[in-house]
């Protein structure tokens, strides 16, 4: 019985084995399988927003707000996306001024203060927080987090850009942590000893010599973070209000709590109305192209960022 | 400056006492900030589960949503979600892994590979909403799938070859190279080393990005919204067998995610403890399946030999 397991294993092994060209071919072309993928995406979605490029206003695009793609009866359409492109940079420097201070607290906390074990225990909830789906988030602004800020600012609408802020701000967090920490636990220990030697206490050591050696890498985090923001749809469409919306006054405070439409939420919420090939359906493919070059942009750069850390350390 | 105490030389004096108070805040502050973190969201969460409590049971697992919703269970949206991430799973995990293995075992070091590297980084940063569009013009309309659950699951695969990639060779760079350089010297090829050496030493690591995989693909929901999720779907449910499988590949399907996404926003007159508990057991399946990959690794590294 056992032996002729052992002759079963033995031919299966001599077959894997007598495959040794086949099988590193599969492996070799899944290997660039990746940048078959990234070429893809780019060729399908520029193939898809291509008939629409000549006779696309690209300066109404950019710069004027007036997004009405189905007008009233008799009227042209029109693609000024100036609003959803200030509410998607809105969204992403709020929830960043949120976001940055609780990652890097938090990043710093865990990689220098906290017990081992309590360390432990962070990281792992951490973890959970990075693992709550998007959808769960807009859920929670709609329903939570929407009826407390109508009670505690007591206005009259709690899906606004405030509350979609909070949300992909706790979804960016978890990155923040991560590479914040990394980039921290890269710093070596010859520097902290080198400081401690010379009377200085840990906070010192911490804002005195750590952030100025990590710099790259909490450049980075921050950069993986805004890519998050910017690229979030689910809970940015349920939390935000969805309203195409530019406040007057950029320096009042109150324009957080403005309802506001991102570039996310406009593809996801709009699309099933178009029309295939209609002009409409090629313009959200536009958008598709903007948010796909912030994103590689943002990954491409942070990434030489982080690999240029590892290099040095 | 200080009275230095003439009893203990060894007394703080005004600095350093300063220099302690300052530290105390510091670490107050960040703990605090990790604790902000941490505290509102899991109190949310179980507001959550007690706002669902009222109809979580067996049977509102077990029964189809009826009514768009507002009656019955929730249990097309679930097995939906199984296949979806079964099918993701069969497409993604094997080129994923193998792509892992040919970038931290075969591929040389040049520009090529730091393109492939760039790649996978990009495909991870890439927004879901666009991986949508993409899985709307490469498999439903050029490939001729139509919103189907084989399109939703090409998209999601897609979307999370890099989680399996950049797991597969972490778990590969940590098996020592002494490892490999001893089987190379007793004359196995370098297949050979990799099958019987660096795999079974480092499929804990595999398995805990194909288990990130499986969470990542229950719980994204804009890349279906196009791809072949429906509010709700006409099939037979009327025995167990029908239940089990009432989906084909070409046919659109309900998942949980989007299910969610539908009773909270979409139908009017949706009863409050339906759609908390659609969101109950949505967390409730993402918490279970990492708690797998939290044990899985944790367990490797209490194990780990060198």
């Amino acid at each position: 019985m056992s032996s002729g397991k052992k002759s079963i294993r033995a031919l299966g092994a001599k077959l894997l084995d007598g495959a040794e060209l086949p099988i590193r071919i599969a492996i070799t072309i899944c290997g660039w399988s990746s940048i078959l993928f990234v070429g893809a995406i780019f060729f399908f979605i520029f193939k898809e927003a291509a008939p629409v490029f000549p006779h696309l206003d690209w300066g109404e695009f950019f710069f004027a707000h007036r997004w009405i793609p189905i007008p009233a009866e008799g009227n042209e359409p029109s693609y000024g996306a100036m609003g959803i492109l200030y509410g998607t940079f809105a969204i992403t420097v709020v929830s960043m001024f949120i976001a940055m201070p609780l990652g890097l607290g938090a990043a710093v906390y865990i990689s220098e203060f906290a017990p081992p074990r309590r360390k432990e225990w962070l990281k792992i909830l951490i973890e959970f927080l990075a693992a709550i789906p998007s959808i769960i988030w807009g859920f929670i602004g709609l329903v939570i987090m929407g009826p407390l800020i109508q009670k505690i600012l007591g206005v009259e609408v709690g899906i606004n850009l405030l509350n979609a802020s909070i949300m992909v701000a706790l979804m960016a967090v978890p990155l923040i942590v991560s590479i914040s920490e990394d980039a921290l636990r890269a710093v070596p220990d010859s520097y902290r000893e080198a400081a401690l030697a010379l009377g200085a206490s840990k906070w010192e050591i911490v804002y005195k010599v750590l952030f100025p050696a990590a710099r790259n890498g909490l450049l980075a985090a921050s950069m993986l973070g805004v890519g998050r923001a910017v690229g979030e749809t689910m809970a940015v469409w349920m939390a935000s209000g969805n309203t195409d919306n530019i406040p007057e006054n950029f320096f009042n405070p109150l324009l957080v709590l403005e309802r506001v439409k991102a570039l996310t939420a406009t593809i996801a919420g709009e699309m099933p109305d178009t029309v295939h090939g209609s002009e409409h359906y090629q313009v959200l493919f536009v958008i598709g192209i903007v948010l796909l070059t912030i994103s590689v942009i943002i990954n491409v750069v942070s990434d030489l960022i982080i690999k240029g850390i590892r290099k040095e350390s | 400056m200080s009275p230095v105490s003439s009893s203990n030389p060894f007394a703080a004096g005004g600095n350093e006492i300063r220099k302690q108070r300052t530290e105390n805040i510091a670490k107050n502050v960040m703990l605090g900030a990790a604790i902000l973190l941490i505290i509102p969201v899991l109190v949310i969460i179980g507001y959550l589960f007690y706002k669902a409590s009222p109809v979580l049971s067996w049977n509102y697992i077990w029964d189809v949503p009826r009514d768009l919703g507002r009656q019955g269970g929730i249990w097309l949206p679930l097995i939906g979600t199984f296949y979806l991430v079964i099918v993701s799973l069969m497409l993604v995990a094997p080129v994923g892994i193998l792509a892992g293995i040919y970038i931290n075992e075969y591929a040389p070091n040049n520009w090529l590979t730091r393109c492939i590297n760039m790649a996978v980084t990009s495909l991870a940063g890439v927004p879901s909403i666009v991986h949508a569009l993409f899985g709307v013009g490469a498999f439903v309309l050029t490939l001729g799938m139509g919103a189907s659950l084989l399109a939703a699951a090409c998209t999601i695969a897609v979307m999370t070859i890099p989680v399996i990639v950049t797991a597969t060779r972490e778990a590969l760079a940590a098996v020592p190279m002494a490892f490999r350089e001893a089987c190379w010297n007793m004359g196995a090829t370098k297949w050979q080393t990799i099958r019987t050496i660096v795999l079974p030493n480092s499929i804990s690591g595999i398995l805990t990005g194909v288990i990130l995989e499986i969470s990542r693909a229950a719980g994204e929901t804009a890349p279906i919204l196009f791809t072949g999720a429906a509010a709700s779907v006409a099939v037979r449910t009327a025995t167990v067998g029908d239940k089990l499988m009432p989906y084909q590949l070409d046919d659109r399907f309900m998942a949980l995610s989007y299910h969610l996404h539908v009773v909270a926003e979409k139908i009017s007159g949706m009863p409050q403890e339906m759609k908390y508990g659609t969101a109950a057991v949505l967390i409730a399946l993402i918490v279970v399946i990492n708690s797998f990959s939290i044990t899985l690794r944790l367990y490797l590294r209490s194990r780990k030999k060198w």
